[in-house]
């Protein structure tokens, strides 16, 4: 097992354009919009914090959804489009292990990206360790695990890599629209808002356990309901070949 | 003992029967050759002892076990299998080795040893095939199936390739190999099944599969008179006389030419233009497969 996540995270490294991007750009998006003096200045309608502050959770939720929804339904689909699975399958090893380690590597990367981007902003701009640091690690792991849940589902279903592809970049715009990251959600409907705290991968339960006290547990049940059922879902439905 | 043991196989894809029913032993240490016509049901047949897939009908053991249980005495190579893009040849190898107990490295006898740090999606149709090759024997298997063995090589590496199959058979591996034409299937197969529709049209040697040819012996010659030809059809080693334009084509048996020459020389005709051919192999495959090279499935 640990040759495969050897391999795939390798493999994930040499796929520059994707690994930069997804370990890099949220936290270059932070520098960017930090250059702006008027989004590092507080305001009341951020209740006093600047722009920043308050959009560190909807950079969190573009990592996670970029990474479960633009990387991982692709490869895993076309590794059964190429048959990658299908050769696996004849070996004393079952393929589902190469999901498996695909599956561990993104998620690390998605860590990885996380830290970073907390790093920054700490440093860079003094943006507020997190306050609750177990209550956002577990906003991560269960929004991640909700994210790329239904990034397998996808890959189950789509008949193949195209398709999963375009069905993925849809959820994908979607989620971040829920997420706060087009328009800061502030200056969203508040049913959108609403919507956007139990849509994947949760921001509201990130941004609490951020800035506020404790996330609210609800949003993170909700979170781990809808890791299992899409789970058990994209478990289901999972053709080899 | 027989190592693979194939009875009335059966399977189909929805309505469409790819496997009809097949059945057939191979023993140990064979190299045996599954050969046919697109969608006559080899890939298929090669893919239920591979246990890739389960049969509808009918039963196929693999050292006395069902496939799936000995996955590991197995190694495969199969049609449109590939890897991810960016693995390396090296990576692809030691991943592959790190699944069975007893590796071996084929990697120098297939000349990849220049090319274990080239990506998969940049090798050339040959290397992908080599690597594929050296990957189904890594885990030093008892029974190698290969399907598409030489596909997309060029003459020389499809030679160096058959020879490395010859190795492979003489350190006691028995070998199913799904054949594309039937120079391959003679060179390197003890036997061949000739499949048609989901069937086995022929099971022989590949000099047995000639001689089941009619007419397996060709004679044409331009005749230098008229040449009664119910009495040379009454030959008993002559079974077609036809004409072509003003040759005259006599089939029949392997004394043909004797026959015909000496039934000539009685009536004093004088054959000229003489010609003798030998139905080869191909003559033979396009016989027992029914004419057409590939079938309408």
């Amino acid at each position: 097992m640990f040759r495969i996540i050897e391999v795939e995270a390798r493999l994930f490294v040499r796929d520059r354009l994707n690994s930069v991007f997804a370990l890099l750009f949220p936290s270059l998006l932070l520098l960017g919009l930090g250059a702006v003096p008027g989004l590092r200045t507080p305001d009341p309608k951020f209740g006093g914090l600047r722009f920043i502050d308050s959009y560190m959770s909807s950079i969190v939720v573009f990592t996670l959804v970029f990474i479960g929804l633009q990387r991982l339904p692709a490869v895993v689909a076309t590794y059964r489009e190429k048959g990658v699975l299908r050769r696996l399958s004849t070996t004393p090893m079952h393929p589902a292990r190469l999901l498996v380690g695909q599956l561990v590597v993104n998620f690390c990367a998605a860590i990885l990206s996380v830290l970073l981007t907390i790093l920054v902003g700490y440093v860079v701009f003094g943006v507020d360790l997190p306050h609750h640091p177990l209550g956002l690690a577990c906003a991560v792991v269960l929004g991640g695990a909700g994210t790329f849940a239904l990034g397998m589902v996808i890959a189950s279903l789509a008949p193949n890599a195209r398709a999963a592809g375009g069905w993925a970049t849809v959820v994908f715009m979607l989620l971040m629209f829920f997420g706060g990251v087009y328009l800061p959600r502030f200056m969203l409907p508040s049913v959108v808002q609403q919507i956007g705290s139990y849509s994947p991968p949760g921001v509201e339960a990130l941004q609490q356990a951020w800035l506020g006290s404790t996330p609210d547990w609800r949003h993170l049940a909700i979170m781990g309901l809808v890791s299992l059922v899409a789970g058990t879902v994209a478990a289901k439905t999972f053709r080899w070949e | 003992m027989a190592i693979i043991e194939v009875r009335d196989l059966g399977k189909r894809y929805g309505p469409r029967v790819a496997v009809d029913s097949v059945s057939f032993e191979v023993a140990e240490g064979e190299i045996f050759g599954i050969l046919g016509p697109n969608g006559a049901g080899k890939s298929t047949t090669v893919e239920c002892v591979a246990g890739l897939r389960t049969p509808d009908r009918g039963t196929v053991s693999v050292l006395g076990r069902r496939p799936a249980d000995v996955r590991a005495a197995i190694g495969v190579q199969l049609q449109a299998s590939e890897l991810p893009e960016r693995l390396r040849v090296g990576e692809a190898l030691s991943l592959f080795s790190s699944f069975y107990p007893s590796p071996v490295d084929w990697s120098e006898r297939l000349g990849l040893t220049p090319h274990l740090r080239a990506e998969f999606g940049r090798l050339s149709g040959g290397l992908k095939q080599r690597l594929s090759i050296a990957l189904a024997l890594i885990g030093s298997p008892r029974v190698a199936i290969l399907d598409e063995l030489t596909t997309g090589l060029d003459p020389q590496a499809r030679r160096d390739t058959w020879s490395v199959i010859e190795d492979v058979r003489s350190t006691g591996v028995t070998i199913l190999l799904v054949a594309h034409f039937m120079e391959e299937a003679a060179r390197l197969c003890d036997r061949v099944a000739v499949f048609r529709d989901g069937r086995i049209a022929a099971l022989d040697t590949p000099s047995g599969l000639v001689s089941r040819v009619d007419g397996s012996t060709r004679v044409r010659f331009v005749p230098s008179a008229a040449v009664d030809v119910a009495s040379l059809s009454a030959l008993p080693e002559v079974s077609d006389v036809s004409f072509a334009g003003e040759q005259l084509v006599v089939s029949g048996s392997e004394n043909l030419l004797h026959a015909v020459t000496s039934f000539l020389a009685r009536k004093q005709i004088v054959a000229r233009q003489l010609r003798v051919d030998q139905v080869s192999l191909d003559d033979a495959y396009v016989e027992l497969t029914g004419g057409s090279g590939v079938s309408d499935h």
